[in-house]
């Protein structure tokens, strides 16, 4: 460590170890929100790799599941149902159903018409189009959803988000961590969920199958690869995942209608950290996300936290714009 | 000349209707009293005005800019802290916050033109995002603009808020002047060859990256100048208003439905979207809020799918319906192609000479130490199996593969280690293998491009142009789309662009794949007459019959080796030669 950095410490913290506590600290926690990111990008990455689109509309695919969530968990009596330990984290799975549907939904009525073999390839001026559109969605979903649910922020808060546990003191240091309950288990669920979509691309049938639409779509219409379906399947499914990702986030985080843009740039950052393309280095690059917006707090301003991230985003886009974690997969 | 009369027509047309329009505005405002609906017919421009500067960036060059807020917070900042600290009016302000603008454009084009395609459009977005945080932090959560009561016109403060409509009208109509200016002169013609192909570019003697510079301060400036007028209009400047997703948004939106890459596109759209979604957010809002955004939305995605182009570009087909006429056939000089015999009155001159160039991709050797010479005036045939390397020479020699080692020069000039359009610029003409146009320009247009290194004045390149399409027999093609061309009609509209700069050199990389025989026999002919006119031929082809007929020499590779040079008749009775092409069997039965 610099002798700026140790000056800059020495002035707030009087003793070394309140130091490596807080370091700690402060990696656990970004490797917590980190995973539910890493979930949260999974789902962009998804659809970027399968239908070359940039979704803009992709942090309004979050707020739906967070506004599911509540919905199941509130409304529709998991609340009472499961408990309210279990319970929140059952509605964030389910609110993967509801957007899934909304996917489907949205993508045989809208996207059908502008994605597929025609724009796959295009690099450049073939995605104006799907831009305008995915922008314009955006527009509708979160305002509708200011519509419909009003603007009062909400939360699913549980028991859990405030008890946390207690590690230490740790000896004669004195150290002591604390792990929110609440935001570890919906690290696990988050993991388990990305585990799962990983697997479902790498091994099942149907995920070959968008791979293959993926990579060529012309040669995978010649093997008897229904392209549009493999998009349909994609888009859906990648918005559920951002969907369940809200749904957990919706558990220790308050939310609004207009909250997708605070996180679509985290996603962003997160997928092309990732290598643009890669689903497993997508969930790198959210952890990534999650660990340097938490360590920056130790040395920046709280303001800067998000400025850090962008940063580092510019600065790998530079020195690597391939991703961190990915192989080149944008077409030349 | 009739094609000066052609472009001018239309240039002082479009004249007449952006001043006209304008008044006719300045006009109607003048009879609203309402200040709300002033206020909204301030910001109809205003946004009008980020589109466009949008539109001189991203709908030129086609790369994606999400991050124009930048551009617009720096100059609604740079307003509003040199009125709060300095007091400085805004009057000079604004002709900062351009400067300001067109440096943050060069500052943020620096790093981030490395990148392509999505790459880009999303490093764009980082900027505005992250300069909002910065800015929230040095303390500027809100700046609002003293009150000037004692000189309040010295500080562009006004009663009448009609005046501010005037100066956000005279600023959008100068970027629609610039605008004009740019798409009718050659910095508006290279930047859209470069996004049409960007390669194809750099071989005619274009480097995209100064061009792309100009583009982005001029973006820049007017997007600045329309933040610092908001500041000034609205009084209060934060970071979240003018650094926000919103404003970049903007700025798509207004250029997208308008119709991106055309002139008015942006203008209308701003026009019929940001009036409609105040009005909407003013009369409904309180009952039903985000309705504007709702319908904004809405809007947005029924452009997409029914005029995905925006809805200028749709008005005017509905306007004019494209009368199709099929063009008069080219006529093709079909006689069979004889070669008049290669003589120099002295001993042949070295042109171009290429030492020990070794290509490697991963493991693989492309070319091993090729070595060889050019002599002037010679047509030198390249021939060799498919994967001998052929034309990753050619890619080499004319600068879009650096190789591993390897020198080549011309006339002692040395070549190797520059950039394609550098190359270029030196005298060494190219042609694709597969054609690459710039598809949405006319045949002039494509070949006009290349002549702009060799001709700084535009009638002049104009005419060398043209007189390039007529010695390839391509006159009557002049002004058809490239897209709309046959395979033989863009091989010489490929041959006119190289030769149009007057190259010392061409390289024709299997100018003949896919013609048919008289259609060989024309481009033979062609490519004969300019050699006598003293230019340097190479020519990779796989056509033996044609290259025996048409070369002075012949150079075979082999597996990125050169494995014969000389004479076609001796070359192609070599049983090395044979056994490259056919293998060991049909060479033993030759030589037998």
């Amino acid at each position: 460590m610099s002798d700026w950095t140790h000056q800059l410490f020495a002035m707030q913290l009087p003793d070394g170890w309140v130091l490596l506590e807080n370091i700690l600290q402060s990696v656990y926690t970004g490797t917590i929100v980190g995973c539910i990111y890493g979930l949260m990008c999974v789902g962009l990455a998804l659809i970027f790799s399968v239908m070359r689109v940039i979704n803009f509309a992709q942090g309004e695919s979050l707020m739906l599941g967070m506004y599911a969530a509540f919905f199941c968990f509130a409304h529709l009596g998991l609340n009472a149902l499961l408990g309210v330990y279990i319970g929140p984290f059952v509605s964030a799975l389910l609110s993967g159903v509801f957007v899934f549907v909304l996917g489907v939904a949205i993508y045989e009525l809208l996207l059908r018409h502008i994605t597929g073999m025609r724009v796959a390839k295009s690099e450049g001026e073939g995605h104006y189009p799907q831009l305008t559109l995915t922008l314009g969605l955006s527009l509708m979903l979160s305002n509708g959803a200011l519509l419909l649910f009003g603007s009062t922020p909400q939360t699913m808060r549980t028991p859990l988000s405030s008890t946390a546990w207690e590690i230490g003191p740790l000896g004669e240091t004195g150290m002591m961590l604390f792990l929110n309950q609440g935001r570890t288990v919906a690290a696990f669920v988050a993991v388990a969920v990305a585990m799962g979509v990983s697997l479902f691309i790498s091994r099942s049938r149907v995920g070959t199958m968008m791979r293959a639409a993926a990579d060529n779509p012309m040669a995978a219409t010649f093997v008897g690869i229904h392209v549009g379906k493999s998009h349909r399947l994609a888009f859906a499914l990648g918005s559920a995942i951002t969907a369940i990702a809200g749904g957990l986030i919706a558990t220790y985080y308050p939310f609004q209608p207009y909250i997708g843009v605070e996180f679509i740039i985290i996603m962003y950052t997160g997928v092309m950290l990732g290598g643009m393309g890669s689903v497993s280095g997508a969930f790198l690059g959210g952890l990534t996300i999650g660990l340097v917006q938490q360590v920056s707090t130790l040395v920046l301003p709280n303001q800067l936290q998000n400025a850090a991230i962008f940063v580092v985003f510019l600065v790998i886009l530079l020195v690597r714009p391939q991703g961190l974690f990915g192989r080149s997969v944008e077409r030349v | 000349m009739t094609s000066t009369a052609k472009t001018s027509a239309p240039l002082s047309n479009a004249l007449a209707w952006i001043l006209g329009s304008s008044v006719l505005y300045a006009g109607a405002v003048w009879l609203v009293q309402d200040r709300y609906y002033q206020l909204l017919f301030t910001l109809a421009p205003i946004w009008a005005l980020v589109g466009v500067a949008w539109n001189i960036f991203s709908g030129y060059s086609g790369l994606m800019s999400f991050g124009h807020a930048a551009f617009f917070g720096v100059g609604a900042y740079t307003v509003a802290l040199l009125m709060t600290l300095f007091g400085i009016s805004p009057w000079f302000g604004l002709v900062i916050a351009g400067f300001a603008g067109a440096g943050s454009g060069v500052l943020i084009g620096w790093p981030t033109f490395r990148l392509r395609g999505h790459y880009f459009a999303l490093a764009m977005l980082a900027f505005p995002l992250a300069l909002l945080y910065v800015f929230e932090w040095l303390g500027f959560q809100e700046v609002t603009l003293p009150m000037m009561r004692e000189n309040p016109m010295a500080y562009m403060q006004f009663a009448d808020q009609r005046i501010y409509v005037l100066i956000a009208l005279s600023l959008l109509v100068t970027a629609l002047l610039v605008n004009l200016k740019l798409a009718h002169s050659r910095f508006g013609l290279s930047l859209l060859a470069i996004k049409q192909n960007e390669a194809a570019a750099m071989a005619c003697g274009i480097n995209p990256v100064p061009w792309k510079f100009a583009a982005i301060a001029i973006s820049g400036a007017f997007t600045a100048m329309a933040g610092g007028l908001y500041a000034v209009v609205l009084l209060i400047v934060t970071p979240h208003t003018v650094f926000g997703m919103l404003s970049s948004a903007q700025a798509l939106i207004v250029t997208l439905f308008g119709g991106i890459g055309t002139i008015a596109g942006p203008v209308l759209g701003a026009f019929v979207l940001i009036p409609l979604g105040e009005i909407l957010h003013a009369e409904l809002g309180h009952k039903f809020p985000g309705i504007q955004g709702v319908v904004f939305g809405a809007a947005i995605i029924l452009v997409v799918l029914r005029a995905p182009e925006g809805i200028w570009p749709w008005l005017q087909s509905l306007k004019k319906k494209p009368v199709t006429q099929d063009p008069e056939p080219l006529s093709l000089d079909v006689r069979s192609f004889v070669r008049s015999h290669f003589t120099t009155e002295h001993a042949p001159r070295q042109l171009m000479s290429v030492k020990d160039v070794t290509v490697r991709y991963g493991g693989l050797y492309a070319l091993r130490d090729v070595s060889f010479d050019v002599y002037e005036g010679e047509i030198l045939g390249i021939i060799g199996p498919n994967g001998a390397g052929k034309t990753t020479l050619f890619n080499t020699l004319n600068g879009f593969v650096t190789p591993l080692s390897g020198v080549w020069s011309m006339n002692d000039q040395t070549l190797s280690g520059r950039q394609p359009y550098d190359i270029c610029r030196a005298g060494v003409g190219r042609t694709f293998q597969v054609v690459r146009t710039f598809p949405r320009m006319t045949v002039l247009d494509n070949v006009i491009i290349a002549t702009f290194f060799a001709q700084s004045d535009d009638q002049l390149s104009r005419n060398m142009a043209t007189l390039a399409v007529d010695r390839v027999g391509l006159g009557p093609r002049l002004n058809s789309l490239a897209a709309s061309l046959t395979t033989v009609e863009l091989r010489l509209m490929e041959l006119a662009r190289a030769l149009a700069p007057q190259p010392k050199i061409l390289l024709l990389d299997e100018i003949l794949a896919g013609l048919g025989t008289n259609e060989t026999e024309h481009v033979l002919k062609v490519i004969e007459s300019i050699r006598q006119s003293g230019v340097t031929v190479v020519i990779i082809e796989h056509t033996m019959h044609a290259m025996v007929r048409l070369t002075d020499r012949m150079l075979v590779l082999n597996h990125g080796v050169v494995c014969a040079e000389g004479d076609p008749q001796v070359v192609t009775s070599n049983p090395l030669v044979i056994e490259a092409y056919l293998g060991k069997r049909w060479s033993a039965r030759a030589q037998a």
